[in-house]
């Protein structure tokens, strides 16, 4: 039986990517309350699957580590073995194995790695606590006896009014309806594919008309082991027999032809409320942890592509209605509204679609500061907060990088050590943050620790050390320009300074990071009590607000985000300094720069008495950009400008605008 | 932003090595470029220039909502325009993920070359551009200028 798995591949990769990223959270539970039986259950729950799933789609290795695994497990669920921290480690270590294989499965590899290591480690496990392996063995095939038992379901079906007129058509044009019951093995983990291969097997020949539980529950393997079909077909029941009996796994209890008048009587008395009960208990009891919402998985392509089909609409909208003022049609008006409102409609929602739970990045960081802290013989207190905060799909495949680094950063050099924080009069175990919440239409993130917090005087002495400030300057700075020094590139290049609670590795590229998501990073710390880090992220990369300007014919977008105010100065107002032109601004010296000599842009340079200013902010210094015209503000739909022109520094990118021009948007970090 | 549809095509039966190309002109040459690669043809339309970019990126277009960048050949290659303004024709390119243009001065017809028409170049021809020309096609007496489009992208 040859059978293309590779359809499957996709969905065994996610499913056992979702099953691991389970294990490790209900492990750590675990390792925090040995007792927690709930979590012991669903860990071997999600071992057991993953075994069965792996086997399934052929990947002998995962299954066999995953069966070493459930060994031991079992032992542990038996009472049998203690949870020690010995036995969380190494199933810790056989997680991040599999994490491994499954990745290199996901890279087009086999998925063949010797784990003999893993597995014997987890034989010594077992051995050196229990020699009852053999025990385990007869409970377990009881245990799935009685499954049989309880899944011998009804055999009636319920039919409505539309599968009787199918019925009695097939009749009438003399094909067989049958009745088939199929049992798939208990020991199958991929009871969707078998489902799938037996109505592939029945449909080269007719057509299945009702199944229970329906096509859709058998797709997602929400049966237990039967389902129940109504079958169409020229062909005999010994010919439906044989073919299915080719199928692995399958059996067939019950197959019989229906009468089409014996049905439509059965279908007036049977009663479809039971059934329901039925399923709906069943789905529940299935999957505790996980809300049974329906989802599709959609590739982020095609929602560009709609994105892109909106913003053309919302584009072409804003042409109707410049045609629509100037008729003066009340229908056709009344019709631009309801256009206008369902095209603002359809763009929220597709940016709602957009929207990814932060939960998908914060999910792996329990792991690393168990390890971590771990690692650095630290006791640390992880809290989540704010795990459901929804961000833009492509903030969040960006923000991952960043958080590492400062969740790494506050327990290696956050923190301090148990003994140190007992000395100082701290609770034993130091607690790390991490925080997720929406405010108007930003997203912000804040990773905070309990522990020494910034050493102001250190890091200045460090800044001068390295030549970034002289001692005079540094002796003005005030309390946040200094936690601003931690970011200079300069800064963090050296050796680690842990001495100075070693804030600095590599917070340079946390920043530049931050700011290429158009965020902002801000720091507070007090000295002896902790310090907080706290992201700014716009809610989304692809809608964003922008002042519309111009210079001479060309119109640039500048992205609301980096831009203070706008003002109007008189030409006379401009000084030199070091043959920079300056302006003064509420007592501020504004460096001035032409945005018309910065882009080159051609054309006769007029000279006016008044400028419009465009007062924008690169980190936290402000720039003054000379432009001819201010236009408006305006919602931009950024897109890329392609791989050709990657890179322009100054522009970040492009936008169609209303009359179907393409408009540049500037990028502040790098236009000057 | 009617695409281009009168155009020309040889009826000749599809032999082994035959390609199908687009010719246009640039000033007075005859340039031809492989048809597999071609989107489309387009009329010119609004070019908004893209600064700090290199003198032969003519700048972008919106092409149904994407945005396609543009690529001045005559620049490029160091030959004066010519030709009616109405005449001048935007030919967008797709290889890969890549779609981009180039600005024509006309397009002439869409044609078959056999293999034995196509005259390998020999580096003499012109040093720096030899590397983006696959080669030269005769046909009667005119010269077509074989571009391999995906070279003169990359560079």
């Amino acid at each position: 039986m040859s059978m293309d798995m590779s359809q499957y591949l996709d969905v065994f990769l996610e499913e056992s990517k979702e099953h691991l990223n389970n294990l490790n959270e209900q492990l750590l539970e675990l390792e925090k309350n040995s007792g927690d039986s709930a979590a012991l259950n669903e860990i071997f729950r999600a071992a057991h699957t993953l075994k069965g799933m792996s086997s399934t789609m052929g990947f002998e290795d995962l299954a066999d580590l995953t069966h070493h695994m459930e060994n031991v497990l079992s032992d542990v669920k038996e009472g049998m073995l203690q949870v020690s921290s010995g036995v969380i480690d190494i199933l810790f270590k056989c997680f991040d194995r599999l994490q491994m294989l499954i990745e290199q499965i996901e890279a087009g590899g086999s998925g063949a790695v010797d784990n003999s290591d893993l597995i014997v480690a987890l034989e010594n496990i077992k051995t050196s606590n229990c020699e009852t392996a053999a025990v385990i063995e007869p409970t377990t095939a009881e245990m799935s006896d009685q499954r049989i038992m309880t899944s011998s379901a009804k055999e009636d079906f319920s039919f409505n009014e539309y599968d009787i007129t199918v019925l009695k058509e097939a009749a009438s044009r003399n094909l067989n309806i049958y009745y088939i019951k199929v049992m798939v093995d208990d020991s199958c983990l991929m009871k969707s594919v078998r489902a799938f291969m037996v109505f592939k097997a029945l449909e080269e020949d007719g057509e299945i008309i009702k199944s229970n539980p329906s096509a859709q529950d058998l797709d997602e393997g929400k049966f237990d082991t039967t389902f129940e079909l109504t079958y169409i077909s020229k062909i005999t029941q010994d010919v439906i027999i044989s073919r299915l009996n080719t199928i692995s796994e399958i059996q067939i209890p019950a197959i019989r032809a229906l009468d089409v008048n014996m049905v439509s009587a059965a279908s007036r008395t049977a009663n479809t409320a039971p059934d329901h009960e039925v399923i709906d208990h069943d789905v529940n009891s299935h999957k505790k942890n996980h809300k049974t919402k329906q989802t599709v998985r959609v590739d982020i392509e095609r929602l560009d592509n709609l994105m892109n089909l909106v913003g053309e609409l919302v584009m072409h909208k804003g042409r109707l209605e410049q045609i629509g003022a100037s008729s003066k049609l009340v229908e056709l008006n009344e019709t631009i509204e309801q256009i206008d409102r369902i095209s603002t409609d359809l763009q929220s929602v597709v940016m709602k679609v957009r929207m990814v739970p932060i939960e998908q990045v914060f999910n792996r960081f329990p792991r690393m500061v168990r390890d971590l802290a771990k690692e650095l013989n630290k006791e640390v207190d992880f809290l989540v907060e704010g795990k459901e905060t929804e961000l833009d799909r492509t903030v969040i495949d960006e923000i991952g990088d960043p958080l590492v680094h400062l969740i790494r950063n506050a327990i290696d050099h956050g923190l301090e050590s148990p003994e140190e924080r007992i000395k100082n009069g701290k609770p034993e175990r130091g607690t790390l943050m991490l925080r997720a919440r929406h405010e108007g239409n930003n997203v912000y993130i804040e990773v905070e620790d309990d522990g020494w917090g910034i050493n102001i005087a250190k890091i200045k002495e460090r800044a001068v050390a390295k030549g970034i400030v002289t001692a005079k300057e540094a002796e003005q700075l005030s309390r946040d320009e200094t936690f601003d020094l931690l970011f200079n590139a300069g800064f963090s290049t050296s050796e680690k300074v842990t001495d100075i609670s070693g804030r600095g590795v590599g917070l340079d590229v946390v920043k530049t990071k931050i700011e290429s998501l158009s965020g902002e990073i801000f720091i507070d710390s007090t000295p002896g009590q902790g310090t907080r880090f706290k992201i700014k992220l716009p809610l989304t990369l692809a809608i964003i607000q922008a002042l519309m300007i111009a210079v001479k014919d060309e119109i640039y977008a500048v992205p609301l985000s980096s831009v203070d105010e706008t003002t109007m100065i008189r030409s006379d107002d401009i000084k030199m300094v070091q043959n920079q032109e300056v302006i003064m601004l509420r007592g501020n010296v504004l460096p001035l720069f032409r945005l018309a000599g910065l882009l080159k842009v051609p054309g006769i340079t007029t000279q006016d008495e008044d400028m419009y200013v465009v007062v924008v902010r690169k980190a936290e210094k402000q720039i003054g950009l000379v432009v001819d015209r201010l236009i408006g503000q305006q919602e931009i739909v950024i897109k890329s400008l392609g791989k050709m022109l990657v890179g322009i520094p100054g522009i970040a990118g492009a936008i169609v605008a209303g009359d179907g021009n393409v408009r540049l948007i500037l990028d502040i970090t790098t236009l000057f | 932003m009617g695409n281009e549809t009168s155009m020309h095509f040889q009826s000749s039966y599809a032999q082994d090595k035959d390609i199908q190309v687009v010719a246009f002109k640039l000033g007075q040459e005859e340039y031809a470029v492989d048809i597999v690669n071609v989107m489309e043809i387009n009329r010119l339309t609004n070019i908004t220039r893209v600064p700090r970019t290199t003198g032969y990126i003519e700048g972008v277009i919106n092409l149904r909502g994407n945005i396609i960048p543009l690529i001045n050949l005559h620049t490029k290659f160091g030959i004066a325009a010519s030709g009616a303004e109405d005449d001048k024709r935007i030919i967008v390119f797709q290889y890969d993920d890549i779609k981009a243009g180039i600005i024509v001065d006309e397009v002439s017809e869409v044609l078959r070359l056999s293999e034995k028409e196509i005259e390998q170049i020999d580096k003499i021809y012109n040093a720096i551009n030899s590397e983006q020309i696959t080669g030269i096609a005769k046909i009667n007496d005119r010269l077509l200028i074989l571009l391999d489009i995906k070279k003169i992208f990359e560079s």
